[in-house]
């Protein structure tokens, strides 16, 4: 198996993959740092994971901002309904079949393809969306249902080039390790970080009647446990938000990069064939 | 999931109406239950009326007690300062169910009609009288360790798996619901779910096309005294192997007034007039408790995998009222 593994040149694309890039130019950076994964993650250190994973989700935000376009409607659609959905801010309006979910919706669509399909049956969180600030399972939301609500997906919690607080705090505390549970993950925190604000209570709030905003960890893992992470990453997950809720930032572990430095680190990966 | 016409409702007598008009019609309040259901094909429904856009989410003081909108939120409902203050046991019941994601969702008409969670409900591989009637009961001598204790039938032995509802009819509320006449009624919680019988397939008594408007709670004497206890497989997001709302009214350290409702025991959440007997005129201490205790599970008929529920049933009764007279 070790042949198929070619560790001096990092993970290669797949032909598929290398298709994709060439059709979606915005994405060909991605391509490039996904080439260089290993030797950022080691060589680089989390500052330019974080940059990776912000011009990711900018490349994916931008596939979707025509606003007003009206995309075509997929074959075999039954009951078709056209919806208006607002998405990260930009409408598109879809006709879609009565059947299809949120989650459809974004991945099958709309190429928002952050939010996750885990069970697809309301048990594991993974597609964890923002409707109207509020989270919710999108995959038990019927597409038409949302109609005229803000939905906000993991693409859109990023301000340019800044990270959301909850997501630059699941990096830094490591709260993931496959990676597949963290964008539900991610909307789910900041869906509990906004109802601890509003004071709402939960099932191990000792008394319902007395107002408080403050969340212990027994708090956080309560609101979160909506949302399951099969590789255990909970202590950093819970690590994240506490940081995020209390304020009190601990030291960080790494940086961004920006301009000539990240010219020349680039430049030393390329020249660095050993990881 | 099969095909279905999606119809959005302008206001509740249109919604009744377009549902009564068409049998294989429901009513779409969050979605929680029902597309889960559908996506196992156990509901089949071919048209989905949306009602979440009706004018019924209101929560308000109303005759000394307080409305409560069906289509208002779970978590909006289990947060609203007048049910925290007032009814802390719906509020404790609400957020030990479901997680967050599911009761920002999930509206109060559609919790009370949830399914029951009984593993050959779900599998359209095996035999049940509630999905499909006629075929049997796969439960009745299958793996029946999440099942019923209390009046099930040999054609049924499901149970309402629902928390808020418990805590409905322990604080005595009362279902307002429209039919498609425009005719309204007005059920008490207790009344609303049913025992099994022999039609299992109807979970209450709602007639098709009678659309939960509102859920209306009286003035309550058992803000002080009350905890709803909720016993499951792990600390959270899963359903009740058996709950307790237990709620007292006290007086000088004796119970004037007491409610014992038990859920995940039965077909419908189940009232232990027998314990609230042996409650009132009494002490509030543990000794007394146990003698309620006994007196609400004495008539359990427990199934092959499910005995440990009588013992179970007793301590969590025990245990819940221990912390409702805050001896615990």
């Amino acid at each position: 198996m070790s042949d198929e593994f070619d560790e001096s040149s990092g993970p290669e694309l797949t032909a598929d993959e290398e298709a994709l890039l060439k059709e979606m130019p915005t994405l060909t950076d991605v391509g490039q740092a996904r080439r260089t994964f290993m030797g950022q993650t080691i060589a680089g250190g989390m500052g330019l994971f974080a940059l990776m994973l912000l011009e990711k989700e900018r490349a994916l935000a931008a596939l979707c901002t025509e606003p007003g376009a009206v995309f075509a409607a997929a074959p075999a659609v039954e009951n078709p309904v056209r919806v208006a959905l607002k998405i990260n801010g930009a409408t598109r309006t879809l006709e879609l079949d009565s059947r299809m979910v949120l989650l459809d919706a974004l991945r099958e669509r709309l190429e928002l393809t952050g939010t996750k399909k885990g069970c697809d049956q309301g048990q594991c969180g993974a597609c964890t969306v923002l409707v109207d600030g509020r989270r919710v399972l999108s995959c038990l939301t019927l597409a038409a249902t949302v109609e005229g609500k803000e939905v906000t997906t993991v693409e859109g919690l990023a301000k340019e080039d800044e990270l959301h607080p909850v997501q630059a705090a699941f990096i830094k505390y490591d709260g993931f390790q496959c990676g597949y549970c963290t964008p539900g993950q991610i909307c789910s925190a900041v869906g509990v970080l906004a109802e601890a604000r509003r004071g709402d209570v939960s099932h191990v709030t000792e008394d319902v009647n007395a107002s408080t905003t403050r969340l212990t960890d027994d708090e956080i893992r309560e609101r979160m446990s909506g949302n399951i992470c099969r590789c255990g990453a909970y202590p950093g997950i819970v690590a994240a938000i506490r940081e995020v809720h209390s304020g009190r930032e601990s030291a960080r572990t790494w940086r961004f990069v920006e301009g000539e430095e990240l010219a020349r680190v680039r430049k030393e990966w390329e020249a660095d064939e050993t990881v | 999931m099969r095909p279905f016409k999606y119809v959005r409702a302008s206001d509740a007598a249109a919604a009744a109406r377009a549902v009564a008009a068409n049998p294989r019609a429901k009513f779409l309040g969050g979605g929680t239950n029902i597309l889960d259901l559908m996506k196992e094909d156990v509901e089949r429904p071919n048209e989905l009326v949306d009602v979440t856009r009706l004018k019924l989410s209101e929560i308000k003081a109303a005759s000394g007690g307080v409305s409560i909108g069906a289509l208002a939120k779970n978590s909006d409902t289990a947060n609203h300062p007048l049910i925290r203050r007032n009814y802390p046991l719906l509020t404790q019941a609400i957020v030990a169910g479901a997680s967050g994601q599911l009761r920002n969702m999930a509206t109060n008409g559609g919790n009370l009609l949830q399914r029951t969670r009984c593993q050959y409900f779900y599998d359209t591989a095996m035999p049940c009288n509630k999905r499909e009637p006629g075929t049997g009961c796969g439960a009745l001598e299958g793996l029946n360790r999440i099942h019923a204790i209390f009046g099930w039938s040999d054609k049924c032995v499901a149970t309402y798996p629902g928390d808020m509802a418990n805590a409905l009819y322990a604080l005595d509320a009362v279902v307002r619901v429209r039919g498609a006449s425009g005719r309204e009624r007005a059920i008490p919680v207790g009344e609303f779910h049913r025992l099994p019988g022999d039609t299992p397939q109807q979970d209450s008594n709602l007639a098709h096309g009678e659309l939960i408007t509102a859920i209306d709670l009286p003035k309550s004497n058992f803000a002080k005294n009350s905890y709803y206890l909720k016993v499951r497989d792990r600390a959270s997001y899963a359903f009740a192997l058996v709950s307790v709302a237990a709620a007292l009214e006290l007086e000088r350290g004796r119970v004037k007034q007491a409610r014992v409702v038990l859920g995940s025991v039965a077909h419908k959440p189940w009232r232990s007039l027998e314990a609230e007997a042996a409650l009132v005129g009494g002490p509030a201490s543990e000794e007394s408790f146990r003698r309620a205790a006994e007196a609400a599970l004495a008539g359990a008929k427990p199934l092959a995998h499910n005995g440990y529920k009588v013992e179970l049933g007793k301590r969590a009764v025990v245990r819940a009222l221990m912390r409702a007279s805050r001896l615990a």
